[in-house]
């Protein structure tokens, strides 16, 4: 195994849509560096379908208040207000200068960009569904990374394609730089670099059935919370209401924004008991707590009594081919039915993770509680929590999260690097990562301690133990099994020792980091002993102002966390009942 | 049901070239072709490497040749294809180790053809207006997820792998056509060269391999029809 040395200004890890549009913005006045493990037009923000949300006020009259309400609210008030703010304000020109750069909205009859309906975004706060998503058709995520990558490939920007970052150095405090595998020949990089991005997205691989693709295992925060940094807010996991059944592949919440409804088995469409007003549209967190609830009370369709169903046959044919053709597309092609004639066979799905490593409006990661800055580290995307999407997202706010917040980590980067003079890494920068691999490649391969088994159990316990409804019990539970999963990961074991596109190490560990992810998840939530946005606890069914009204920051501790709080900031919304 | 796969594959740290090996799996017949791989990688052999991520077919990563036609793993089911399914890597770029072949001639041929909007004027603080007849004009060619298998299905690429291949050419599509896009003269000019699109011969190999159902066939024959009438 070599190791090869680089130095640069800037580092961004990741190339989804917060990490490429970090870059843009950072490329031109510093020698940067993205890397990215993935292609970055393989990146998960192309799997993206709905819509990003910005008061354009194309098909009616909207304001970015409004937007901004609809979030807080959305949000079960634990969002920062301020953050909330920024995001809404700023989302009209990001909308806008994803247009300059190419994006192919979809077009109303005037030629201005189109909007449509989404879950939780109303007009007039709280008056009636609100148009506000702009969308290319159901792959707006993928024309939002297309687009950024051509920009990318315009200015030149340099990649470091399939290279994937296992470490960082922070020595005194400050950043050093960070150290990667490179796939293709199982070399060691070190790049020395004062200023590191983490924009790695995602970690619903926790869980079982999730809408996330098998790369996204958390490996930023994984990398930072083992550095002792704290995640803030990891008891807070949406589950999309609306996978398809066993799969998990997501069907849009634009599908309900175009009319379609849910149904449990008797054709009954449930939601006019659960939101009155906004019936389909209520927000996520509440219509996947809905079809749980369905489905336990025997009101679920199937041999198992375990699904509902998302109807679209009212649409029409052309609404379908036009609006959702790639939804559909993928029923056809998974569950072999027609959406045009038959309803499809749903389930809620692990899909977004409101929590991750802490950040101010500007990117910079916070190393505690007290908000004390993290000199040369940023984070953005769904990687990091800023908060603005609080104990639960607003479908259309992640896309709009990614490119505001990814603009502002590459302006800090920015400013960072030309306040400070250029750092320099050790030789022996390497020597932990190189170590961790030679273990892995020493030890003899056992089937008891190889890397699908222990995977395997700690997808089905979180989805057991941890998904919508949670208890002290099923919490204390799973506490207990993620002991037992650290201990067999402690032997973890692999069958492939060579140096080129050695995958199965680098899933191995991925392992450590979806453990982490699991054991602050797990932490976080048995700690907090109330019901708010997505965090549902059966043992505490009502939120807790007076005691939770906080965002938690866990703390590696071993195998578990341990947990310190930081109030929210509030702001001109005041906290009420959320009803819809 | 049992399942039994034969797959190509190739060690370059051990082989001088690549041998078949066979699997026996459990499968369920709507199970997808990427399930399989995995529950061999998994649970049956931790060497065998291929690329995946998404798994719905939208990331582009797992092309390869199953049953003698290039797919996307994740997009085919197992009760689709006939048993013993028979996987090998795409063809026409160079072998890295199994079914993970070389990207970088595919993305060189790519970032040739200027994939980005080019218009210097300034669009002013609003968005530039479009019809949704001018974006169904490209629509269908903004679809493309770089998978490359329309290129590697491509036999004008096998022979010759100086031709920019028909991904380049689609991605060329999806700026020429866009009304807002200015660029297109230097972009016809670089589609002019030899190796560009007129070494293609219509095979219709690539529209039958895009897993998008992208008309890559018809946008080459626009790009070609463009080209001349830019000359
Ligand atoms: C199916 C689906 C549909 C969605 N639809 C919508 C929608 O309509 N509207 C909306 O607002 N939101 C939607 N979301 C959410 C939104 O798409 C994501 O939250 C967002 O795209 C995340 O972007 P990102 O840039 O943070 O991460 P990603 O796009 O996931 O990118 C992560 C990047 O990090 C890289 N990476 C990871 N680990 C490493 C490492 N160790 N070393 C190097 N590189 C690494 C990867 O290669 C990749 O480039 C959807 C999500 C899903 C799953
Ligand atoms: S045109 Fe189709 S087959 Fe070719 S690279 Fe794009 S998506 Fe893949
Ligand atoms: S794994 Fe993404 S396209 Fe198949």
């Amino acid at each position: 195994m070599k190791i090869i040395k680089h130095s640069f200004d800037g580092v961004i890890v990741g190339a989804g849509g917060a990490g490429l549009r970090a870059a843009i913005e950072a490329a031109p006045h510093m020698k940067l560096a993205v890397i990215t493990k993935l292609y970055p037009t393989r990146s998960h923000t192309g799997a993206a379908q709905g819509g990003m949300s910005a008061a354009l006020a194309n098909v009616e009259e909207d304001n970015w208040n409004w937007h901004a309400f609809d979030t807080v609210k959305g949000s079960d008030y634990l969002a920062d207000q301020p953050a909330v703010d920024i995001l809404c304000k700023e989302a009209i020109d990001a909308v806008i200068e994803l247009e300059h750069w190419g994006l192919p909205f979809s077009r109303l009859e005037n030629g201005k960009i189109a909007q449509r309906r989404f879950g939780g975004h109303t007009v007039k706060e709280g008056e009636s569904p609100a148009f506000r998503a702009c969308y290319a058709a159901d792959r707006t995520g993928h024309m939002i990374l297309q687009t950024l990558y051509q920009k990318c490939v315009s200015m030149g920007v340099e990649f470091f394609d399939e290279f994937q970052v296992l470490d960082i150095k922070i020595e005194d405090g400050v950043c050093k730089g960070v150290v990667a595998f490179e796939l293709s020949t199982g070399d060691i990089h070190i790049f020395e670099s004062r200023a590191v991005t983490f924009a790695t997205g995602g970690f619903g691989r926790i869980f079982k059935v999730s809408s996330n693709a098998h790369s996204l295992t958390g490996d930023g925060p994984g990398i930072l919370y083992q550095k002792g940094i704290p995640l803030e807010d990891m008891e807070f996991y949406q589950f999309h209401p609306t996978g398809i059944y066993r799969l998990g592949i997501l069907l849009s919440e634009a599908a309900r924004g175009e009319g379609g409804i849910l149904r449990n088995k008797d054709g009954e469409r449930f939601m006019e008991r659960y939101a009155p007003s906004i019936k389909d549209l209520a927000p996520r967190d509440m219509v996947s707590r809905a079809i749980a609830t369905e489905i336990s009370q025997g009101n679920g369709a199937g041999p198992d009594s375990d699904y509902v169903y998302l109807d679209l046959t009212h649409l029409g044919a052309e609404t379908i081919k036009k609006k959702l053709p790639d939804i559909t597309d993928f029923v056809r092609t998974y569950v072999k039915i027609e959406p045009i004639n038959e309803p499809i066979p749903v389930q809620p799905t692990a899909h977004y993770a409101m929590g991750g490593i802490p950040t101010d409006v500007n990117g910079r990661v916070l190393s505690d509680e007290k908000n004390t800055v993290l000199p040369g580290v940023y984070a953005a995307g769904e990687a990091a929590c800023v908060s603005v999407h609080g104990a639960n997202r607003l479908g259309t706010n992640s896309l709009l999260d990614i490119v505001v917040f990814g603009k502002r980590a590459g302006e800090s980067m920015l400013e960072y690097v030309s306040k400070t003079k250029s750092t320099s890494i050790s030789d022996s920068a390497a020597d932990d990562l190189v170590n961790k691999i030679n273990n892995l490649i020493e030890k003899d391969h056992t089937d008891e301690f190889s890397v699908g088994r222990i995977r395997n159990d700690l997808q089905e316990s979180m989805e057991e133990n941890a998904k919508i409804f949670r208890s002290e019990e099923t919490l204390s539970k799973q506490t207990e099994i993620l002991e037992n999963l650290r201990e067999r990961y402690e032997n973890v074991t692999i069958f492939d020792k060579g140096k080129v596109f050695n995958t199965e190490l680098m899933e191995a560990i991925e392992l450590d980091y979806l453990l982490d992810m699991s054991e602050s998840t797990v932490a976080s939530a048995l700690a907090r002993k109330e019901s708010r946005g997505a965090h549902s606890r059966q043992d505490f069914p009502d939120r807790d102002d007076g005691n939770f009204m906080k965002h938690s920051f866990a703390f590696k501790n071993g195998n578990s966390a341990n947990l310190r709080y930081k109030d929210v900031e509030l702001g001109k919304y005041e906290p009420m009942e959320r009803k819809y | 049901m049992d399942i039994e796969l034969k797959i190509l594959r190739y060690d370059p740290e051990n082989d001088r070239k690549g041998h078949w090996e066979f699997y026996k799996v459990e499968a369920d017949p709507d199970e997808r072709i990427l399930d399989l791989l995995h529950k061999v990688k998994w649970f049956e052999d931790g060497t065998l490497s291929f690329r995946r991520s998404c798994a719905h077919g939208v990331c582009g990563s797992d092309a390869m040749v199953i049953n003698g036609e290039n797919m996307l793993a994740c997009q085919v089911l197992v009760k689709e294809v006939s048993n013993p399914i028979k996987i090998e890597p795409v063809r026409g770029l160079p072998v890295v180790k199994d079914l993970i072949v070389d990207m970088e001639p595919f993305m060189d041929s790519y970032k040739k053809v200027m994939p980005y909007l080019i218009n210097d004027k300034d669009p002013g603080d609003r968005e530039r207006l479009q019809s949704q007849e001018d974006v169904e004009k490209f629509e269908d060619t903004t679809k493309c997820i770089l998978c490359a298998a329309c290129t590697t299905s491509c036999p004008v690429f096998w022979t010759a792998d100086s031709y920019i291949g028909p991904a380049a050419i689609v991605n060329a599509h999806r700026f020429v056509f866009d009304s807002r896009d200015e660029g297109s003269k230097q972009r016809l000019e670089i589609l002019k060269d030899v190796n560009g699109a007129f070494r293609c011969r219509t095979a219709f190999n690539c529209t039958s391999a895009c897993p998008k159902g992208i008309q890559v066939t018809k946008a080459i024959e626009d790009v070609k029809r463009e080209t001349l009438l830019n000359n």
